[in-house]
Order: structure tokens, then sequence, then C-alpha cells
């Protein structure tokens, strides 16, 4: 237990896809203009990667990892090459069939995200999640841990900026920092505070 | 053709650069900038792929339904990743390590995609070539200003090579840990942002609120 507490604790804030890794970095700078807004796409990357590294986990595990095809007689092959078309396979098809699934039995739900939904597919931070559950070799227990930990943990980040973002609107900046600059600056910031939690361990 | 060949290629790298102006690619663009050689690594990856991608779905753009384009585009350039995923793996394993994941991630490098869909779906292969030509030097541009500030100032080498003698090995340049640290590529990318504006004012945001000068109201 305490194994996977200490995986969820470091996913969320040591190894934060989005302030250490640089994952998701397009949308987040997009999308953090408001709070609700950044929430929303937050809540919604939280749901994803809960599902999508458990699954591709399960993919990698029995399909595609070396010698995973000892159980239908096939001990020596290895397609771990296919895997990255794959992943983003799933990724593609999951966040299809969540966005139908939402429309159908939670209208509220799906109202409040539905215009973040496509643009998941191409969010760095879900094929990030999955990459790094692969080559950090995770067992499922750790995979659906990990999953959701990296989730919280991007949606913690992007809304933290995009408060930040709020009140910067109200500041007085250097006219060639304007927008964008100044998101990078107060990024950089973000993610020097977030290393003050590397190192800890529970 | 609005746009020559020439206008193709260098519109990307200073006035429209991926990067700095259109907010694509930035993912990787931190991520492998602690050293110029996974920078270069990084870029030339990026360059076959945008490339490639770009001729293969300009010249199957009359084919594709548009319903199912985003999922077809997506195919093409996993598939190509994964040739080059491949390539890296077996002729320089070291960099491939190094880079971990995030050759893997060019698949979802919004320059990949966003140049499918804004540039190589409407026009020829041709065009299309410099296109991505033209914005993969865009990204490798700030790879390459970013990677040889990272490292020249944070472990004092170049491409591995010892530039400035560390005050360790008895030397007078005591290295800038922070530079190797991740929060230091968003500064330097915020600085870069800020100069390239600065030479460029067109490129400037327009600021949501302007601040009122305080006025002094007359009391009658």
């Amino acid at each position: 237990m305490a194994n996977y507490f200490n995986l969820f604790i470091s996913a969320v804030f040591v190894e934060n896809l989005a302030l250490a890794f640089f994952l998701g970095m397009c949308t987040f700078l997009a999308i953090s203009k408001q709070v609700s807004a950044a929430f929303g796409l937050g809540v919604a990357v939280v749901f994803i990667q809960a599902l999508t590294v458990p699954v591709n986990h399960l993919i990698y595990y029995y399909l595609l990892r070396d010698g995973a095809l000892a159980w239908a007689g096939m001990p020596e092959v290895n397609l771990s090459f296919l895997g990255l078309i794959c992943y983003i396979g799933v990724i593609a098809a999951l966040v299809q069939i969540l966005e139908m699934f939402l429309d159908k039995y939670v209208p509220a739900l799906y109202n409040a995200l539905g215009v973040y939904m496509p643009l998941i597919t191409v969010n760095c931070a879900i094929l990030g999640g999955t990459l790094f559950m692969v080559e950090r070799d995770y067992n499922l227990g750790e995979s659906i841990t990990y999953g959701i930990g990296t989730g919280v943990g991007w949606a913690l980040a992007i809304t933290a900026l995009a408060g930040i973002r709020e009140k910067l609107k109200y500041s007085d900046i250097p006219a060639g920092l304007q927008g964008l600059g100044i998101t990078f600056i107060a990024t950089g910031l973000m993610s020097l505070g977030f290393m003050a939690f590397s190192g800890i361990q529970l | 053709m609005a746009e020559t060949t020439k206008d193709l290629i260098n519109k990307p790298i200073a006035d429209n650069n991926p990067i700095i102006l259109q907010v694509l690619g930035i993912c990787s663009a931190l991520a492998v900038t602690t050293k110029m050689s996974t920078a270069l690594t990084m870029s030339l990856a990026l360059i076959a792929v945008l490339c490639a991608s770009n001729v293969i779905i300009s010249l199957i753009r009359n084919h594709i339904p548009s319903s199912v384009r985003i999922i077809i585009q997506i195919t093409i350039i996993a598939s190509l990743v994964i040739v080059v995923d491949q390539l890296l793996k077996a002729f320089a394993y070291g960099l491939s390590r190094e880079l971990s994941v995030f050759v893997g991630l060019i698949i979802t490098n919004c320059i990949v995609l966003g140049r499918a869909e804004a540039f190589a779906l409407k026009n020829p292969p041709l065009p299309a070539f410099w296109d991505g030509l033209g914005n993969a030097l865009g990204y490798s541009a700030i790879l390459m200003a970013v990677g040889f500030i990272r490292e020249l100032l944070g472990s004092g080498s170049l491409f591995g090579v010892q530039i400035l003698t560390l005050a360790k090995d008895g030397g007078w340049y005591v290295p800038n840990g922070m530079l190797l640290l991740p929060p230091s590529a968003f500064f330097i990318i915020g600085l870069i942002i800020w100069g390239v504006r600065t030479w460029k004012p067109a490129q400037v945001e327009k600021p949501d609120f302007k601040i009122q000068t305080a006025q002094q109201s007359e009391v009658s």
C-alpha cells in the first residue's frame, strides 16, 4: 500500500508531467487563460489518463512485449516496435468513446468538457504517461495509480497557472513579454517551486 | 501559388516561428535541450518526420475523407516516428536512451499534425515539402539556441567538448547548475520570445487591459 501511495505522491508533485517533463505544454499554455476552462480540461485529463495508462499496460503486457504472445503459442515474437501506433490508437479511440458515453449518459459533464475532448488526443501528457509506464515496467496496480497521479498532477499545474494568469492580466508587463513571454517566465517560476518537492519519500 | 519557395522556408524561421509564435511543439523543445547533441538529434528526427509526413499526406490529400482525416494523419505520423525510433535504436543506442520517450512523443508534437492540417491537406507535394522543411528548421533553430545556452553555461561544454574549464578541474568557470534543471528552459524561451518581439514588434500581443495612469481629479 505504502508503495502505491508513494508512487501517487511522486507522480503528482515530484515528477509532475507538466512542470518536470514539459508534457502537454501546448494545451497547457493555450487553455490556461481562465481558471474554469483550465479546471474542466484538467478533469478530462484525469479521466482519460486513468483509463489509457492501464489499458495500454494490458496491451503492452499481453500482446506487444518480448515473449508476450507465449499464451498464443508464439513465444519468440516481439511486437514492441508496434507500440507507438497501438498506444496512440487506443488513446484516440478511448477519447472518442468517452465523448460519446458522456454525451449519452452524463450530458452536464459533456457540455462542460465537450470542447476540450478532441484536444486531449494530441496532448503529449497522455501519450507520455503511457510511454513512461512502459519504460519503467509498472505492473497493473502501479499503472492505475500512476495514471491517476499524473492526471491529477497535470490538472493541478494547469489550474494553478490559470490562477496566476488571471491575476497577471492586471499587471504592467513590458511590451515584448506581453502574453506568451510572461507565461513562460511564470511557468518557469512555478516549476522552480515544484522542485522543492523533489526527494520527498513517504 | 502566392508564396514562393523561399518564403515557405524563410517565414517560419523568424516571422512565424512554430515555437515562439504559434506555440506548437513546446513539450519536446524544452525537455531535450540540456545538451546540444540531444537537441541536434531531436531536430534531425523532427525534420525527417515533418518533411516526410507533409509529402505523404499531400500526395493522398484528394483521397482522404474529411471525417476520418485526423486518424489517417496520426497513423501516417506514427508509422514515420516508429521508423525514426527504430533507426535511432539501431545506430545510436546511447542517444536514443537519453532522449527516452521524447522521440515517441513526436507523434503528438503539435507542429507535425498542425502543418498536416493547415498546409499539406490543401497543397501539392513540393510546396508541402518546403513548408515542412521551413517549420522544422524554425523548430530546430530555437532548440539549438536553447541547447547552446544551457550546455555552455550549465556544464561549460558544447557537444560534450569542454569549452570553459570548470572550477573543479582547476579552471575558472563555476557552472550554473540551474541551467541543467527544467525551470531554466522556460526562462530561456521566455527571454528569447522577449528578444524576438523587441526585434519584430509586429508579433507583440495586445494587453487585455490598459493600465490607466493615475489622474489627479480636480476638486471643485
